[in-house]
């Protein structure tokens, strides 16, 4: 029997960063004797899921937890180490720059930050062109700026400031520009790495909507990055929780917000700071998160966890299905110790 | 409780070559000993400039225009740089947003708290480094004697962060400013560094004023608020009643626009365009383009900020106030919208 790869999928992907810099800042001496030392940051380990077509799966963590390098990876950015990439069942993390073009056109991204991500010498209209151009050569001028304009109108922008520079626009348009970048090639499928963490709440909002519209209108499947836990709770279907460059939690939007499994997940939702109430107590985490240059050896998470035991120490937990669909990967979860 | 700060009218000017730009404008608010307060706002709404003024942290071409700083029963606007500074950093101290740029990279935390304590008081080094060391412990930084040794890169952002404030609390200031404290941290190390804040507050009775344009951290530690807008304040009050019943047009969306107060999926409330830059300020009430309500009378007076009939919040609006007549309501607005279509139809 074939495998559900879903639209896109990933399986035992792995991806580190050698910092250690050339050959001779690695050597070093260690009591008389000439040694070289190699050091790798571990940004994504052994993370492995699917995503449905249609549907918005969330990936959140806080700062360095390896989200923005999976998704990299996932677009081709960065090579992986190991692991295996498929879109639509094919296997694509292998292929030449040249066999990956048509699926470049199938899968766009957005950046965090639209002041970063725009040319600042590229007028919105050249901006806008530029994929259309590369990815259908053959489409004719008139057919060209017909599509810039039905674009930059869909994301709200109006189509007579297509002349203008990015320095010209606001943070929220400029980050109606970045959409409209994307979407120009019709993708089906779209990487927002915070797409709305540079933004204002009002504007927030807009953005948000904007992209919630065009899921709707163009049936496009998301990856969302982002460390925002309640924009998370408003637009995903599934929600994955990384930390430390694993996955330890995978679940429906629903499931996940009314009964967190993994003792991580449920540390990060008490300590989102609700409207209207007064101060709640957190569940507090004990010690500081390790580097992912000296990850601890079993789960990641055993150092701040408050039902780690020894085999927690010793053996690194796996991604099990439970019976309510939620992934997890926890000893504690598994063996039913982790009530307090 | 006495009264800690009073701020009555004060407006803070910018110039430029002919003209000057209002970035602060007719601002009152105060502040007892103890209490918290939220200074919330989007970014350009003039809260930092507001919080830098109170303690004369407005550099050239930026200058106090009118008004009066009233702080422990003193008058600050005015003082010389020298007087000033017995104050600053001393009755009143500031935390900022991010604490890598606050503490200085080449000195050990141990040397910046001595520098500090000693610039505002004859104290010998050994006793300066044992009020560092308390106040190190208050933070909770484990181990504060070694910890005096290290350098600011030894220590992850929550640690820095802790750091900064204990060098706020070492002259045991009345009154600390805090900016953004949090927006550089992780959520959960958010939740700490704010749990930490409310219990020095209560702790040592210090007041707080928190810069922010997070409503959540905002109702989660302060008890009062005073919500900005294109450099003025357009709502003020007791947080809980604010932000559980917003009177204001503009603090209704704002508070409508976070994500979590409505159905996942739905479309989420959004305030049309953006905030005015302090350049182009419109006539009238400033959030008038934005704003659904929006009659004649919006279009060309100021609204000024009133206590509400049976709340105890100000608010600054016409139409709470009743000046805006209810048949006149959103026919700004309507007229606005109308013209709006008219010039995005190619002719």
């Amino acid at each position: 029997m074939k495998r559900d790869r879903g639209l896109l999928s990933v399986e035992n992907l792995v991806k580190h960063f050698d910092i250690s810099g050339g050959l001779l800042d690695q050597l070093s001496f260690d009591k008389g004797r000439l040694i070289r030392k190699q050091t790798t940051v571990k940004a994504v380990n052994n993370v492995s899921f699917t995503i449905q077509a249609g549907e918005t799966l969330s990936v959140v963590g806080e700062s360095g937890c390896g989200k923005s390098t999976l998704a990299r990876t996932i677009m081709g950015l960065y090579p992986p180490d190991s692991g295996r990439i498929y879109y639509q069942s094919e296997r694509i993390d292998h292929l030449s720059s040249h066999q990956m073009l048509p699926y470049r056109a199938k899968m766009q991204m957005i950046f965090q930050d639209p002041y970063a991500s725009l040319n600042p010498r590229k007028t919105v209209r050249q901006t806008l062109e530029e994929p259309l151009t590369f990815h259908h050569r053959n489409l004719s001028p008139g057919r060209v700026k017909e599509k810039v304009a039905e674009v930059m109108t869909q994301v709200g922008v109006a189509p007579q400031w297509a002349g203008r520079y990015p320095h010209e626009f606001s943070g929220g348009q400029r980050q109606r520009i970045s959409i409209a970048r994307a979407l120009m090639v019709d993708p089906e499928f779209i990487v927002a790495d915070e797409p709305v963490s540079a933004l204002d709440v009002s504007i927030q909002a807009q953005i948000l909507n904007l992209l919630m519209n065009a899921q709707k209108k163009r049936g496009l499947t998301y990856l969302f990055i982002t460390h925002d836990l309640s924009v998370v709770a408003h637009i995903s279907t599934r929600v994955a929780v990384m930390y430390l460059g694993t996955l330890c939690e995978l679940a429906p939007r629903a499931e996940l917000y009314a009964a967190p499994r993994h003792p991580y997940t449920r540390a990060l939702l008490s300590a989102i700071p609700k409207l209207g109430r007064k101060k709640q107590k957190h569940i507090r985490l004990s010690g500081e998160v390790p580097t992912p240059i000296h990850l601890p050896g079993g789960c990641v998470f055993h150092g701040r966890c408050q039902y780690a035991d020894d085999r927690c120490h010793r053996e690194i937990p796996e991604l099990k299905r439970l019976s309510t669909g939620t992934y997890v990967a926890c000893h504690a979860v598994e063996e039913g110790r982790n009530q307090p | 409780m006495g009264q800690l700060l009073a701020v009555k009218d004060l407006t803070v000017k910018f110039a430029l070559r002919r003209s000057s730009l209002t970035a602060v404008n007719n601002v009152s608010f105060s502040l007892s000993r103890g209490e918290r307060m939220g200074l919330v706002g989007e970014s350009g709404a003039g809260k930092s400039v507001t919080g830098f003024s109170l303690i004369n942290l407005i550099s050239k071409p930026g200058y106090i225009d009118t008004g009066s700083i009233l702080f422990e029963g003193r008058e600050l606007t005015g003082l010389s740089d020298e007087e000033i500074r017995q104050i600053r950093g001393n009755r009143i101290t500031m935390i900022f947003q991010d604490p890598m740029m606050t503490l200085n990279p080449v000195l050990t935390i141990g040397t910046q708290m001595v520098e500090t304590l000693k610039a505002h008081g004859n104290i010998s080094t050994r006793k300066a480094e044992a009020v560092a060391i308390d106040k190190l412990r208050l933070v909770q930084i484990p181990s504060p004697e070694k910890r005096l040794r290290q350098y600011p890169h030894e220590f992850s952002g929550g640690m820095r962060q802790r750091i900064v404030i204990a060098i706020a609390l070492l002259t045991e200031p009345a009154l600390i400013i805090a900016d953004e404290p949090t927006t550089a941290l992780d959520v959960t190390i958010q939740a700490e560094i704010m749990d930490l804040l409310i219990t020095l507050c209560d702790l040592s009775k210090m007041g707080l004023i928190l810069i922010t344009h997070d409503l959540g951290v905002v109702s989660e530690v302060t008890e009062k608020i005073a919500v900005m807008y294109a450099g003025k304040i357009v709502e003020s009050g007791p947080t809980r009643s604010i932000i559980s019943d917003p009177s204001h047009p503009y603090t209704k969306g704002l508070v409508k626009a976070i994500p979590g107060n409505i159905p996942p999926g739905e479309p989420l409330h959004q305030i049309p365009g953006m905030m005015p830059t302090l350049t182009d300020i419109p006539a009238g009430c400033s959030f008038h383009p934005r704003c659904e309500y929006a009659g004649n009378i919006c279009t060309t007076q100021i609204p000024d900020l009133a206590p509400v009939p049976s709340r105890q919040s100000n608010v600054a609006c016409h139409m709470i106030s009743g000046r805006l007549a209810p048949s006149d309501i959103g026919s700004a607005a309507r007229r606005k919208r109308q013209t709006a279509i008219a010039e995005e139809l190619p002719a």
